[in-house]
């Protein structure tokens, strides 16, 4: 199973604000065995949404050049269930940026019910802690593209954000 | 500029949100490891809080001098040496360091700052005075 927490973005303005939407299925196993008879998508697992969205969001606005890492979910509530069927939104913006890392706000939303809320850090890992890049380029490219973060993403001005160089490079080499 | 007591109010309202406690629990004399449960990874989102909170910059190394508590240079058989905590003290000034003095041991270190040291180390970073 692939480590999929969102199924695609639907806003992303780099190093502010970025939209996502997971499509809670009861075909998925996590919905439909958490809990044996009373399916649904557990908080934990929107967390992991919370922290792809969140944490996507803050890596690009140095290019996805740091290592991105959840430290740690400084709160949480959840308000109702999240049932097979539903349609669950996801909106992080951006609380602060520095050089060790980042925080973030995110809700989650059916409809116009407030559903789930977070704040979540993370951090960078360094050099000293993990030397090589967390993903395959082209591979990491390839998530990007699925989720559509290129489709929809913009700079602060509105402009179509790029895909870095070497993810490119690195798909070409795939390809080649 | 802030004044000292408005300072320590925003310094409350960042432990409350990153450490999940009550307010009444964050008195100056309150310990951020030992009173209100901070651990490791929460300095790193304490530090980003007061960054926000106050428009400054806090290299990691000022508030949590983990590089001298590691250094062989200034630590012997897990004590800091005198050596160390001169190091120590003029690294942070704003920290109490005298119970630590008496009876410096490497893991004692983490329970030593006060919620009051934190209100120290950002009003001389602001140059609050008053």
């Amino acid at each position: 199973m692939r480590w999929f927490w969102i199924d695609r973005f639907t806003e992303f303005v780099s190093g502010v604000r970025a939209s996502s939407v997971k499509c809670v299925s009861l075909a998925e196993e996590h919905v439909d065995e958490y809990f044996p008879g009373y399916p649904q998508m557990t908080p934990s697992f929107v967390l992991e949404g919370f922290a792809q969205t969140g944490g996507l969001l803050l890596g690009q606005v140095n290019d996805f050049q740091e290592r991105v890492v959840l430290a740690k979910i400084s709160s949480a509530k959840f308000h109702c269930l999240a049932r097979p069927g539903d349609h669950l939104s996801y909106s992080v913006t951006l609380e602060t940026i520095q050089p060790d890392g980042g925080l973030i706000k995110a809700t989650s939303h059916l409809g116009e019910t407030l559903h789930g809320e977070a704040e979540l850090t993370f951090a960078y890992a360094p050099d000293s802690v993990v030397q090589t890049e967390m993903f395959e380029p082209a591979e990491f490219l390839r998530m990007l593209r699925i989720y559509g973060l290129f489709d929809v993403g913009v700079d602060q001005d509105g402009n179509p954000l790029k895909i870095p160089q070497r993810f490119l490079d690195a798909e070409a080499r795939v390809m080649t | 500029m802030p004044t000292k007591q408005e300072v320590f109010e925003k310094i409350r309202e960042a432990l409350v949100d990153a450490l999940g406690v009550d307010e009444e629990e964050v008195t100056a004399e309150a310990t951020l490891v030992g009173d209100l449960g901070a651990e490791s990874i929460d300095f790193l989102d304490i530090v980003f809080r007061f960054e926000k909170a106050f428009g400054i910059e806090i290299p990691r190394a000022e508030l949590f001098p983990e590089d001298i508590l590691t250094n062989a240079e200034y630590v012997e058989d897990g004590r800091v040496t005198a050596n160390g905590v001169a190091e120590l003290k003029k690294r942070m000034p704003f920290a109490d360091l005298s119970n630590f003095e008496a009876n410096p041991l490497v893991q004692e270190f983490g329970n030593l700052l006060t919620v009051n040291d934190m209100s120290r180390y950002v009003c001389s970073k602001l140059g609050v005075t008053e």
